[in-house]
């Protein structure tokens, strides 16, 4: 297996089945002339040309609504949103169109659409362009949300969301694309809705995502220097949500931390913690606890913006509450 | 363009068909028998007749939640349409739809979209797909008068432009956005001359009660948009004879205004244009506005003694991978 970063793996994953299917394309702000702006799409234009790498105006709304009528006639776009931040201008598209047209309908369309975006802080571009808000995404029954957390899974991910009949909001991370990993040679997929242990352990339970799992293995990794061995279960998917290794893990360790870069309130640790409370509430030997961003809208100056953002310091605090 | 006596009457019979399920509905609505919304066609009905009559098999469509008109025309049954407002599973829906959300996709109608102005960037997309697949179709997208103050429309129509992609949009001006009249919400009160703003060809039919009429610029629009040339915009003003939806108090207007209107009835205008010009006969139009109330009076029968979707479908129809489909 080679060791590539996260960008590598999401640009292989992408030209690999525009490649494939000539029905996936590409469409957003500078994803074609301009090369992406996180460089994901470098060489794309050039390699499959204008009608496939499809330069927008900056008009979100169209680019996800334009991705759901182009989906409903038979193509599988792959509709960008330079930023999540920018995902609240198209939000009718997002939640109110894509997921509702098939139930709508009575089961007479499908929706094979892709959302490819990026969101999180910690790179100083202040409080309207530094937002994990993927709980809210992955409220709305109809949408699929994924977002992974290591290179291998941002590739068979995306692989699986361009294959998938449903719309797919697909979130990367903007600090992470320089994050390596090992990624199997040639075409796998990663199946949507399927939770994964990252790290195999026996005193307590992180569940995580995205950046949040890497703070959660690095926590891992120095816990495991004093003597904890810590399991981290990796959502990968938020909607649907896989609970089954979180459960299973949970009923092992008796012990559960759950790390995320969004805000805390209303977040995906909500929504895990109620579920394990529910479902396995009497494995619990201590108070689930959350590690999270603190509560305001991210500052621009960067002491206070690490202040407000999660740290391995934070994470490795909490398990040793629960422990 | 030339039409023989039997196709006449045929777009006779639609419009009969609408207005007659439109009054039915109605009815059917103050029984307590349709739930939520109702927004009813009555006196538009040569705007979707006209329109969709000139449309090619392969041109697909597109409107907003004032739809069962336009569903009609594209060919679905009035049974499938009493049905889906019934809530039952033989609507076109399979009753999930309901009123603001009638398709089928099988005769190119596509909804039935009820966030008003969300659907034009879809119709965009739907063009841009016959584009890049280098299918001849047009997408035929209807909107209110309303949904052109919302900035979806400014984005879909500068992308089909940008793009220049096949598809015909097509304003139903009915003067009134629910209450508030189009004098009173925009800044442009001919709707078509906001495509000027995207160097969007356009241009305006002032009567569009008059069926004839519709067609023509209908045809005209469509053609250019067939060409190649890109997207047109076509402007029909219009009028609905009832309120914004069942209920609606109609605060905003004058009932004289309203009983102005009703005198360009566009099924009485069609009626006296056909027979005045022999292509029909008074008992030719007779015979089909029986036939219509036989085939509306069958379609709520039909539609009553339909079942309900068993309690045990609830996901059915969420995610097209059906192992999603749990709650």
């Amino acid at each position: 297996m080679a060791e590539i970063t996260m960008r590598q793996a999401i640009s292989d994953a992408l030209r690999e089945e525009m490649e494939r299917d000539d029905k996936v394309f590409i469409m957003g702000e500078e994803v074609g002339v301009w090369g992406g702006t996180y460089a994901v799409t470098k060489g794309f234009f050039e390699q499959f040309g204008e009608k496939r790498v499809k330069d927008t105006p900056i008009s979100e709304a169209a680019i996800v609504g334009a991705g759901i009528g182009a989906a409903l006639v038979g193509l599988r776009p792959v509709s960008e949103l330079m930023t999540i931040n920018f995902a609240f201008v198209a939000m009718d598209h997002i939640v109110n169109e894509a997921p509702k047209l098939r139930t709508m309908f009575g089961g007479q369309m499908k929706v094979p659409l892709v959302i490819r975006t990026a969101g999180g802080g910690g790179r100083q571009l202040g409080a309207t362009h530094s937002q994990t808000p993927d709980a809210i995404f992955a409220h709305f029954p109809g949408l699929k949300v994924v977002s992974p957390g290591t290179p291998a899974d941002a590739k068979g991910l995306l692989k699986s969301a361009i294959r998938d009949d449903d719309p797919v909001l697909y979130i990367e991370h903007a600090a992470m694309y320089q994050v390596k990993g090992e990624v199997p040679a040639g075409d796998f997929t990663v199946p949507i809705g399927v939770s994964k242990v990252q790290r195999e352990g026996s005193d307590v339970t992180i569940v995580s995502y995205s950046r949040g799992l890497q703070l959660s293995l690095q926590a891992a990794e120095q816990l495991a220097g004093e003597g904890i061995r810590v399991e981290v279960v990796d959502l990968r998917s938020l909607r649907p949500l896989d609970m089954g290794p979180v459960i299973a893990s949970f009923q092992k360790t008796n012990r559960a931390v759950v790390v995320e870069e969004g805000w805390k309130s209303y977040g995906v640790g909500s929504e895990v913690v109620s579920r394990l409370y529910e479902e396995a509430f009497d494995y619990a030997d201590a108070p689930i606890k959350r590690v999270a961003q603190k509560e305001v809208p991210l500052p621009y100056n960067q002491a206070l913006e690490q202040s407000a953002l999660p740290q391995v310091a934070d994470v490795v605090a909490a398990v040793k509450e629960v422990l | 363009m030339a039409m023989k006596k039997k196709d006449h009457l045929e777009l006779y019979r639609q419009m009969v068909l609408i207005r007659r399920i439109e009054e039915r509905a109605a009815e059917l609505y103050q029984e307590g028998k349709i739930g939520g919304f109702l927004h009813l066609y009555i006196g538009q009905e040569a705007v979707s007749t006209g329109l969709i009559s000139v449309r090619k098999p392969e041109d697909r469509v597109i409107t907003a939640y004032r739809d069962h008109g336009v569903a009609i025309n594209c060919g679905i049954s009035a049974k499938q349409v009493l049905a889906e407002l019934l809530g039952k599973e033989t609507g076109i829906s399979k009753g999930r739809g309901g009123s603001m959300h009638m398709a089928d996709v099988e005769k190119n109608f596509w909804g039935g979209h009820a966030i008003v102005g969300s659907h034009l960037p879809v119709a965009a997309g739907m063009a841009l797909g016959d584009q890049y697949l280098g299918n001849q179709a047009v997408t035929i997208c209807m909107f209110g008068d309303g949904a052109t103050n919302i900035g979806f429309f400014h984005e879909a129509l500068n992308l089909s432009k940008v793009w220049n992609l096949p598809v015909l949009w097509v304003c139903e001006n009915n003067q009134y956005g629910m209450g508030t009249s189009v004098n009173r919400a925009s800044a442009v009160e001919e709707i078509h001359k906001k495509a000027e703003g995207y160097a969007i060809p356009h241009s305006r039919l002032d009567d569009g009660m008059d069926l004839i009429k519709v067609r023509e610029s209908s045809a005209t629009a469509l053609e250019y948009v067939r060409s190649g040339k890109g997207p047109y915009f076509l402007e029909i003003v219009t009028y609905r004879f009832q309120g914004h939806s069942m209920g609606d108090p109609q605060r905003y207007r004058q009932k004289d205004e309203v009983t102005q209107w009703e005198k360009t009835d566009p099924i009485g205008i069609y009626n006296r244009y056909l027979i005045k010009q022999e292509l029909a006969s008074q008992a030719d139009l007779t015979k089909v506005e029986k036939a219509v109330e036989e085939e509306v009076k069958e379609a709520v029968v039909f539609a009553e003694n339909s079942p309900e979707p068993g309690l045990d479908t609830l996901f059915d129809y969420m995610y097209a991978s059906e192992e999603h489909n749990h709650g």
